[in-house]
């Protein structure tokens, strides 16, 4: 009859318990979280007083995990960026043709004369003055190419040559290009999580979207604009060498020069070339320091073949300038004195402390290989976010009060059973978020105010079932037992319905709509296992006590 | 003394016009879709693109102003409401701004949304820019593209399950009630003219699984009676296990539409929209697996006698005993 075995007792109780055991930190949230707080940075080294303080605010024996708070209830900013992966390209294109020219030259008596060609971005056309010198021509700039390194592109070269007439035509391949578009995003999602990090904010989610978008929610912080700084300086930092200076802006530059301001002296603009000797993608370290006269300064180390090209320029080149480009803009042109071997050197200007400390964390943080375009930004104040908690609990509080004395109005003792279930469905929602430390955001609540109101709907079905059987009057153990039994069909299959839809939404919605399926969904797993082994138990226990001829319902 | 939202032993005979409902629910059917293609929806900068700032100050809201304030930016269409709730402190009023999806910017510009911060600082020093939502056109296609996916992918999905669970008449049946659903939502969304964005979706979404839930519980208490009554027409059994079932169908109703108009109510304005769907979509989502899903079985008609396997079944496991 109405029999429930002692070990399934026990889980059921069990469950509860650990359930109920992982929520307990959220009702305790802010003395948690600063326990956290303080636990990480005590970690990080930060051993004060202070932190010692607020991590005696919760015990350790406790466990500590919280349900994080989305950016719609905590306030932050949230970006969605594409990353331009055709910028790459450019820059691979500009950094091939001093290669080109040097393997041409010594060949000049078959090719003749060579003469880089304006051109889309991401080509290179060199003109050779004897065009009958073209399949040399040709053989020597394929001998550039190098074997791709992905799972499928066997056997292709990053780069394809054709020649149009006296014009040599260089293009990234096509495989290169997947290649390269795969580096770039990795590379640009590396560098955001550093920058981010440095500035030490709590909880970034930092996640790739797709092929070439990358999401990045800050909780907590002012603005997405700020956010935006952080990500978006470029500390671009190149070795040119130098053509000329001068004060003119507009002057002609010459094909594969660019002319760009200083930095400090206004009015002085130097002609450069466009391909640097060796970028800031090569460093390795830099440190703020002062130089020899006591200025504060950034002291950099390149890597190995950073190092060697810095090394082998200096070596050629003693005597003339070459510039130090930080975003365009000359830091500095010094002469080169001597040969630089070991690929560190010092970058000297008109600095203030605090300039030389940001220049050296921009650099170690590295450049963005390629420009960012902001698809989604998206801002919340903390008091919004502060105003959305409190509207969600106090209507939280509401509906499910409401469900309560709604539920005990209607069910009498039955009734009552299935508020301590739901009461317990709750604890377990929170219990599962903290567990897989999931988001709550403002829709998730909708989703848990919702699960108040329809976890309800399996123990209707079953109670509304035994007010059926009773009708036929089977006695009330049979009733009980005949109403569990029949009903457990329909709510399955109602729940599994609804929990589909939960899973769809899970897995194509994004931000809030997923904290609402997330929220909906364990939702359902909770209630349906309160429903099915919570109340059935309790009634089983008060029916095991009490004995009853006949039961109300 | 129990309260009872229905009495015991119900016999209404939901049946009686059913080709009248089914009629009623067509019309409303057309009319919703009719509004929605002739004046569309209100759709937020999720599915547009497009720049909202919600603003909040202690002085009363001019709109006036601040239309003055950002009609010299020439920022193309601009809309600015002012938002009432009864959440809201006495000194809190707020605002919101909407800025359409700039000409020729695909993405969102830092410049557009400082320029239209500090225009209203000029004229309103005190005021607090509470939330900043930028959206840009390229992904708000994408986005307005994924969300019918989903709801096309829940439908059908559900389609399959019910298929799988019952027969493929109680799954078109659930559908067609689904499909219902779903229509009307959108045209009360398109005639009140209410903002709808991503959150809709999902209430949207939410309300196919909650009208599943409603007609997949009448289904199966129709299969039950289909083998416990197997002599009775079916507008009959269908009528009986409406009537059976009726007593939950409204109590689960009430108490979901409880904790939803609590929300509705005290959940703040940010939310409300959504709400609002889910409170329609659980009163659509009742009537329709009564009037839409159960008048739809009775107009499919049904496979009545289930203690036998299928006839085309048996007849080839007959040939292997013989």
């Amino acid at each position: 009859m109405l029999q429930i075995d002692l070990w399934k007792r026990i889980i059921i109780w069990l469950t509860c318990a650990v359930g109920l055991w992982l929520a307990m930190p959220n009702a305790f949230y802010t003395n948690v979280e600063r326990h956290n707080d303080a636990m990480q940075a005590i970690e990080l080294g930060a051993d004060t007083p202070e932190n010692q303080s607020d991590r005696a605010l919760w015990p350790e024996w406790m466990p500590s995990g919280l349900v994080n708070l989305g950016r719609d209830l905590r306030g932050g900013a949230h970006l969605l960026a594409e990353v331009q992966v055709e910028d790459v390209y450019a820059a691979r294109m500009q950094a091939a043709w001093p290669e080109i020219r040097d393997a041409l030259r010594p060949e000049r008596a078959t090719v003749g004369t060579i003469r880089l060609q304006p051109s889309r971005e991401d080509e290179v056309r060199v003109r050779i003055s004897q065009p009958e010198g073209m399949q040399r021509a040709l053989e020597i700039v394929r001998g550039l190419a190098r074997p791709v390194q992905t799972l499928t592109g066997v056997g292709a070269n990053d780069i394809e040559v054709r020649a149009e007439g006296d014009l040599i035509v260089v293009v990234l391949s096509e495989a290169e290009k997947l290649a390269t578009d795969e580096r770039t995003v990795q590379q640009s999602l590396e560098i955001i999580r550093r920058r981010i990090d440095e500035v030490g904010t709590r909880e970034p989610t930092i996640q790739r979207q797709g092929a070439d978008r990358i999401l990045i929610q800050v909780p907590g912080i002012g603005s997405a604009g700020e956010l935006k700084e952080i990500i978006g300086t470029t500390a671009q930092l190149t070795f040119n060498p130098v053509v000329t200076r001068g004060t003119d802006a507009g002057a002609s530059a010459g094909i594969g020069n660019k002319i760009v301001p200083s930095l400090d002296e206004p009015g002085v603009f130097y002609t450069i070339e466009a391909a640097p000797v060796v970028t800031g993608e090569e460093l390795v370290d830099a440190q703020p320091a002062f130089d020899q006269n006591g200025r504060p300064a950034v002291n950099f180390r390149f890597n190995t073949s950073g190092a060697r090209k810095f090394g082998d320029y200096t070596a050629e080149n003693i005597g003339s300038p070459f510039a130090i480009v930080l975003d365009d803009e000359v830091v500095s042109a010094p002469t080169i004195q001597s040969h630089i071997p070991g690929g560190s050197g010092i970058i000297t200007g008109r600095f203030s402390v605090e300039e030389s400390t940001n220049l050296a964390v921009l650099l170690r943080a590295g450049a963005l290989p390629a420009g960012l375009e902001f698809l989604e930004e998206r801002t919340i104040g903390p008091e919004l976010g502060q105003d959305s908690i409190d509207a969600g609990k106090v209507a939280t509080l509401v509906a499910f009060s409401a469900v309560l004395v709604f539920m005990f109005l209607s069910y009498g003792l039955f009734g009552f059973f299935a508020n301590i279930a739901l009461i317990i469905n709750i604890g377990l929602i929170f219990g599962l978020l903290s567990l897989i430390g999931a988001t709550l955001t403002l829709p998730g609540i909708a989703g848990i105010v919702l699960t108040v109101g329809m976890a309800v709907d399996a123990n209707v079905l079953i109670f509304e079932r035994i007010r059926e059987e009773l009708k036929t009057s089977k006695g009330p153990a049979r009733a009980i037992e005949l109403g569990y039994e029949k009903a457990l069909s329909a709510i399955l299959d109602a729940n599994i319905t609804t929990f589909i839809t939960a899973t769809i939404l899970f897995a194509m919605g994004s931000g809030p709509v997923r904290g609402f399926a997330i929220t909906l969904g364990l939702g359902i797993l909770t209630s349906v296992f309160t429903a099915i082994f919570v109340t059935r138990l309790l009634v089983v226990m008060w029916f095991e006590r009490r004995r009853p001829k006949t039961i109300e319902i | 003394m129990r309260l009872k939202l229905v009495k015991q032993n119900t016999n209404f005979d939901f049946f009686k016009r059913w080709k009248l409902w089914l009629g009623i629910s067509g019309l409303m059917m057309v009319v919703a879709f009719a509004s929605f293609m002739i004046q569309g929806l209100n759709f937020g900068i999720d599915f547009r693109g497009g720049t909202t700032i919600r603003t909040e100050s202690p002085m009363p809201v001019d709109i006036g102003v601040y239309r003055d304030a950002i009609a010299v930016l020439d920022l193309g269409d601009v809309s600015i409401t002012e938002v009432f709730d009864p959440t809201f402190e006495a000194d809190q009023n707020v605002a919101m701004i909407r800025i359409q999806a700039q000409e020729g910017q695909e993405a969102v510009t830092t410049e557009v949304i400082a320029a239209v911060e500090q225009a209203l600082k000029t004229v309103r020093p005190e005021i607090k820019f509470i939330s900043v939502e930028s959206v840009g056109p390229k992904v708000s296609g994408e986005l307005i593209q994924t969300a019918a996916i989903a709801v096309i992918l829940a439908i059908g999905a559900v389609l399959i399950y019910i298929w799988l669970r019952f027969e493929w008449q109680f799954a078109l049946g659930a559908v067609l009630a689904l499909v219902h659903d779903v229509i009307l939502t959108i045209g009360v969304f398109s005639e009140l003219q209410i903002r709808f964005d991503l959150a809709i979706i999902a209430a949207l979404l939410t309300i196919v699984g909650y009208s599943l839930n409603d007609t997949v519980v009448v289904f199966d208490r129709v299969r039950e009676n289909l083998r416990k009554y197997k002599k009775r027409p079916l507008n009959e059994v269908l009528n009986i296990s409406i009537n059976e079932t009726l007593s939950r169908t409204f109590m689960t109703s009430v108490t979901t539409l409880l904790a939803l108009i609590a929300l509705f109510v005290l959940g703040g304005d940010v939310i409300r929209g959504f709400v609002f769907a889910m409170i329609w979509g659980v009163i659509v989502g009742t009537y329709s697996s009564i009037f839409v899903a159960s008048a739809a079985l009775l107009y499919l008609g049904v496979k009545r006698d289930w203690s036998k396997p299928d006839a085309n079944s048996g007849n080839q496991y007959a040939n292997i005993d013989a």
